[in-house]
């Protein structure tokens, strides 16, 4: 049964150096408190896995926090380029970045693989990108069926999922609705996992559509009032699309990105969600 | 009667013209997107957009700016999951068109997103493989948009992050890629078709006032024609009143 706990002590518990950690949230929902918070307890040697690294994966890779990335997408949505994931890659700053890189269904067939207790998932995929040259973790499989040859790829078990949520109950049972990218997947198969949301109410009312992740197949939730923010949580926020833009600016700079963070990150009560 | 318009306007209305009505489209961002929308909003108002965060039948009054834009969501006959959007809905071959960028292309219209220069030591690392590679490999057909110059039409790609006619006629069918592959490639001088035989892409339209030349000088490879080559016609007026509320002063414009 989930504990519902404050952030802080949530992440304390939940995440060490070197461990495999996929936040996730497409587009949506995406858990910035808790990636702060991490960056905040000066985490180290990280496996970040994650769809799209965003701006918060930028973050937390500027910040040191991360040895490899496995991701499918790294972009700042609509706005260009990740500065931070780029000056590791060319140029190993702040660190040297290992990067294991899929397509978008490789990556959430690996999370549906993983939720499902499998080894591995099968996708009609990658056949002729560069893709498979790069990863080991892309291999051919021939159907046993039609001997058709098709790509397999091993099951994502991350040590920790993060995910956003709108609400959740006392007893940790939490609810979702919206674009529900692979946030159910990623905690079904992690080995532990936190949820933030929005807020903690007596009881979830019915709201058709939502998701609803039982408090039994959760570890900590932590009220995070705000904490999808830049990104948004349907019902509670909008996409704060001003601050993807400004992204661009903050972070092509090392100086500048650094007292960013420093300002907005490291300050005690100066969270950049609130 | 036509009104003055951008090279980035020629561009983006050729590419909604190729959308027809009551198609599925699955959409990638940025000028795709834009594209889609304005296709929705002149002549393809069923046209049917399929975004990979999992938003299907999407109705934005104006082009998000990013592919998980509440909008989206807000608008749409269904919201699905990430892994259902790619294996029930694109996997098996339910969407007409695939709606793609590209930083390169190819003369045999594969498409490079990934990295400029080597892979383990690059140039310029670029986003990566996102949905395009199962959208390229299983849409029904594919259109590109892509802005023409020497450094993006290149002679071969420096990564295959999704393949047009790999390294030429029959390879598409080698590698088991149910869809038919890159069908039209739109830029902001010319549209380009695959010629039947080679698989090579070659222009079949110039847009008014560029010349074959300059589309020549644009390609880092030996450009050839189609055996008719036409021009484009210039945007109506209607296409570029809408065009221009879609990227207007709303704030969701490509920057």
């Amino acid at each position: 049964m989930a504990t519902v706990v404050p952030l802080a002590d949530a992440m304390a518990d939940l995440v060490h150096d070197g461990d495999s950690v996929a936040l996730e949230g497409f587009t949506h929902l995406i858990p910035y408190a808790a990636g702060h918070e991490i960056i905040r307890q000066g985490r180290r040697d990280l496996t970040l896995i994650r769809m799209t690294p965003d701006l918060i994966y930028d973050q937390m890779i500027g910040m040191g926090c991360a040895r490899r990335l496995v991701f499918s997408w790294g972009g700042n949505p609509g706005v260009g380029s990740l500065h931070r994931f780029r000056d590791a890659v060319q140029n190993r700053w702040p660190a040297p970045l290992e990067i294991e890189e899929h397509s978008h269904a490789g990556i959430a067939n690996a999370y549906v693989a993983g939720a499902s207790g499998l080894p591995f998932a099968v996708l009609r995929g990658y056949r002729g990108t560069g893709l498979p040259a790069h990863t080991a973790r892309v291999r051919p499989i021939t159907c046993p069926f039609t001997g058709e040859e098709l790509t397999a790829v091993p099951a994502l078990n991350p040590d920790v999922a993060v995910v956003h949520a709108q609400r959740a109950d006392r007893r940790g049972n939490v609810q979702l609705w919206g674009i529900t990218g692979v946030q159910k997947e990623a905690v079904l198969a992690a080995r532990r996992s936190l949820v933030t949301v929005e807020e903690v109410v007596e009881e979830l009312e019915p709201r058709p559509g939502a998701i609803v992740l039982p408090g039994w197949a959760i570890t900590h939730v932590s009220e995070a009032p705000g904490g999808s923010h830049p990104s948004y949580s349907a019902g509670y926020s909008t996409r704060d699309n001003d601050f993807y833009r400004a992204w661009d600016g903050i972070s092509r700079d090392r100086e500048t990105f650094t007292a960013w963070m420093a300002r907005h990150v490291l300050t005690p009560g100066a969270e950049a969600h609130r | 009667m036509t009104a003055a318009y951008t090279a980035d306007e020629m561009m983006t209305v050729a590419a909604a013209r190729r959308l027809r009505e009551g198609q599925s489209c699955f959409v990638g961002i940025g000028l795709p997107s834009t594209a889609a929308n304005l296709a929705r909003r002149t002549h393809a108002p069923g046209l049917v957009l399929v975004y990979e965060s999992g938003t299907i039948g999407a109705r934005p009054d104006l082009p998000p700016l990013s592919i998980g834009d509440g909008v989206l969501a807000d608008t749409a006959d269904a919201v699905v999951s990430v892994p259902e959007i790619f294996n029930y809905w694109l996997q098996p071959g339910r969407i007409d068109v695939g709606f793609l960028g590209a930083a390169q292309i190819d003369r045999f219209a594969n498409i490079n997103t990934t990295v400029i220069g080597p892979y383990a030591d690059p140039e310029v690392r670029l986003p990566g493989a996102g949905g395009a590679p199962e959208i390229a490999a299983s849409c029904r057909e594919v259109t590109v948009i892509v802005r023409q110059s020497r450094r993006a039409f290149v002679d071969r790609v420096d990564f295959v992050t999704s393949v047009g006619f790999g390294s030429g006629p029959g390879d598409r069918e080698r590698l088991g890629l149910r869809g038919g592959g890159p069908r039209t490639v739109i830029t902001d001088l010319a549209i380009l078709e695959p010629d039947p035989a080679s698989s090579e892409l070659v222009v079949t339209h110039l847009h008014p006032g560029v010349t074959l030349d300059q589309a020549r000088a644009a390609t880092g490879w030996d450009l050839a024609t189609a055996a008719e080559l036409r021009e484009t016609a210039p945007p109506t007026p209607e296409e570029l009143g809408v065009l221009r509320h879609l990227t207007g002063d709303s704030g969701r414009t490509r920057p």
